[in-house]
């Protein structure tokens, strides 16, 4: 039997509480990031994200709390600590120099010796494919040139943790596409503790060892991709890591470790889970689990819950169509543009759509809601 | 008419035969309002990047100060200046009135709010995370600043120019604590004053064509390095 090697704890935060104003903007008993792993902050907007990271990055100072780095506590004004760690935020922030002279400076402000940076910096430039560019005035780049630039400032000063406030947003999808193939490939080669804040779940998902959804200047939920993405604490965290279907519920049948719970417009959904019956729950299904087609009754399918329905919209989603079939509850599916044109499926036109009890994700509540 | 061609004649006789009393003026001038100019960007460049960094009670105030500061009338400078180093004033002592000391002086003193408050803009049209990220790159808080102020450093060039502009061609402060004393605290505007009050227009033309002169060649470099280093 072969035991599971916890990473080292290389940032840890205690007891934090940021207030502004008033305002408690953060409040969050304890958080810790992994040497090596890549930590995602998703959340809405004004969350307290960007507090967060700002936070413990030692960039603004908390009403309360403390955060260790390598087992030391941060001391005010935590310089020392700003020595280990770089940032790149939304926008690039270059100054008004060359490339070159760029990606330089944190190397400058560390007082290396011009030759070391000369030697240093060339291959950070290439790295980030941007060393056709080193002469260039910063003034003078795309939006995507000038967040390589951004990148390769951070990464050539060797930083043992480097924060990521939402880099990618304000870029075009094909430009964000290739620079988080880059930044993916970067943080595996170079082994890099990375804390990247993001609204954009694929993003997320590319990047993070683990997920935590912030919500309310709180951590709603903090964990390995897979469990947040798959197991959501609560309905908050569930509409945000695109469990498009979150349905009350209340438990009228159980058997054998799977049950029946009633949902809205008079219809069951068969789900897997210890509950018991009368409880509150919260069915949750993720768009991509549910399986649509034109016939009443799919043929040689395995799934429990098969449910007639009219498709009231169908909206395009990058690469999938999103589809939101009334079953006399809502339900969320996401087909390929393919798929939707092989299975002729338009606004009106019924369908049946389904999805497998295990597909379903439990979450209980001491209080039911309305179905 | 021919008054004015008259003194464009002598102006350019007095320029071409590098007349002693008029090139010494022009040197003294240009020696006080550089030094004046130079003593404010130190203190106006300091002055408004903490102002624009810092926050603290009366903050607001201090910066409606500092912009009134910006159209302070010379006269009024001029006079308590004079005030100050008046034989029984606060720095009498010092018994620097009526010499290129107290011009200087006075002249620091209207130049200094129009640099600190061109320097405090300049600072504070910065990206509000640029500070934020110099320091995340690992630099101290001396580090941060001399960045933030190489940053602004178009702005700053317009501080300058308008600190030194402002200065070359005041006479309200210049005859007060200068006394334009001839070879000694006599400068291009004060000689102006003079000369016209005398009725020696041609003089008078004569010298305001070197005062515009010289302000135009300073503020023509300066503005070249400005339109140089513009980001396109």
């Amino acid at each position: 039997m072969s035991a599971t090697i916890q990473p080292e704890i290389l940032l840890k935060l205690e007891d934090l509480l940021v207030r502004r104003g008033g305002v408690t903007v953060l409040d969050i008993s304890r958080l810790e990031v992994f040497q090596g792993q890549v930590l995602s902050l998703i959340g809405p907007n004004g969350a307290g994200k960007s507090t967060l990271m700002l936070t413990l990055a030692g960039l603004l100072k908390p009403s309360r709390g403390a955060i260790f780095f390598q087992g030391e506590r941060i001391a005010d004004g935590g310089f020392a600590y700003r020595r280990h760690i770089a940032m790149v935020f939304q926008e690039p922030l270059l100054f008004d120099a060359t490339v070159f002279e760029n990606v330089a400076t944190g190397l400058k402000i560390r007082g290396m010796s011009r030759g070391d940076i000369v030697r240093a910096v060339p291959g950070y430039l290439e790295r980030f494919g941007i060393g056709h560019l080193a002469k260039r005035s910063a003034r003078k780049l795309s939006g995507g040139e000038a967040q390589r630039t951004s990148l390769a400032r951070a990464f050539v000063t060797k930083p043992e943790i480097v924060f990521l406030d939402e880099p990618f947003s304000a870029l075009d999808p094909p430009t964000r596409e290739a620079l988080t193939n880059d930044l993916e490939r970067i943080l595996r080669e170079t082994h890099t503790t990375a804390i990247a804040s993001t609204h954009d779940q694929t993003e997320a998902l590319r990047l993070a060892d683990r997920i935590a959804v912030v919500i309310g200047g709180k951590i709603a939920q903090i964990g390995p991709v897979a469990e947040v993405m798959n197991r959501p604490a609560d309905e908050f965290v569930a509409s945000f890591v695109g469990v498009e279907t979150v349905l009350p519920g209340r438990v009228v049948r159980v058997s054998a470790g799977a049950f029946a719970a009633a949902v809205a417009g008079g219809r069951e959904v068969e789900a897997v889970g210890q509950v018991e019956p009368g409880d509150a729950v919260l069915c949750c299904v993720r768009p991509e689990q549910v399986t649509l087609s034109p016939n009443p009754t799919p043929p040689g399918s395995s799934a429990r819950n098969v449910f007639a329905g009219t498709i009231r919209q169908i909206t395009p989603l990058g690469l999938f169509q999103r589809i939101r079939v009334d079953c006399g509850f809502e339900l969320v599916a996401y087909v390929t543009r393919q798929s939707l044109e092989e299975l002729g499926l338009t606004e009106g036109k019924p369908v049946s759509a389904s999805f497998k009890a295990t597909a379903v994700h439990v979450i209980r509540r001491k209080e039911p809601l309305p179905l | 008419m021919d008054l004015i061609i008259e003194g464009v004649k002598q102006a350019l006789y007095l320029l071409f035969t590098l007349d002693r009393e008029v090139i010494g003026i022009t040197l003294l001038s240009l020696q006080i309002s550089g030094t004046a100019t130079l003593i404010s960007l130190f203190i106006g460049i300091t002055a408004g990047t903490l102002v624009a960094l810092t926050r603290f009670p009366g903050r607001q105030l201090v910066v409606s100060l500092i912009n009134t500061g910006m159209g302070l009338p010379p006269v009024v400078v001029g006079l308590f200046v004079t005030i100050f180093l008046w034989r029984n004033g606060p720095f009498g002592f010092l018994e620097i009135l009526y010499t290129p000391a107290a011009i200087i002086l006075a002249q620091a003193v209207i130049a200094t709010p129009i640099v600190t408050g061109i320097t405090l803009a300049a600072i504070q049209h910065l990206p509000a995370n640029l500070r934020l990220q110099i320091l995340a790159l690992g630099a101290t808080r001396a580090q941060m600043i001399w960045i933030l102020v190489k940053e602004a450093r178009l702005p700053l060039l317009a501080a300058v120019m308008a600190g030194f502009g402002g200065v070359i061609s005041e006479v309200g402060a210049s005859i007060m604590v200068g006394g334009n004393i001839k070879g000694y605290s006599r400068v291009l505007t004060t000689a102006t004053v003079m000369e016209t009050g005398r009725g020696n227009f041609d003089i008078a033309i004569a010298l305001s064509v070197i005062l515009m002169l010289l302000a135009f060649c300073i503020n023509a470099i300066l503005t070249q390095i400005q339109q140089r280093e513009r980001p396109r």
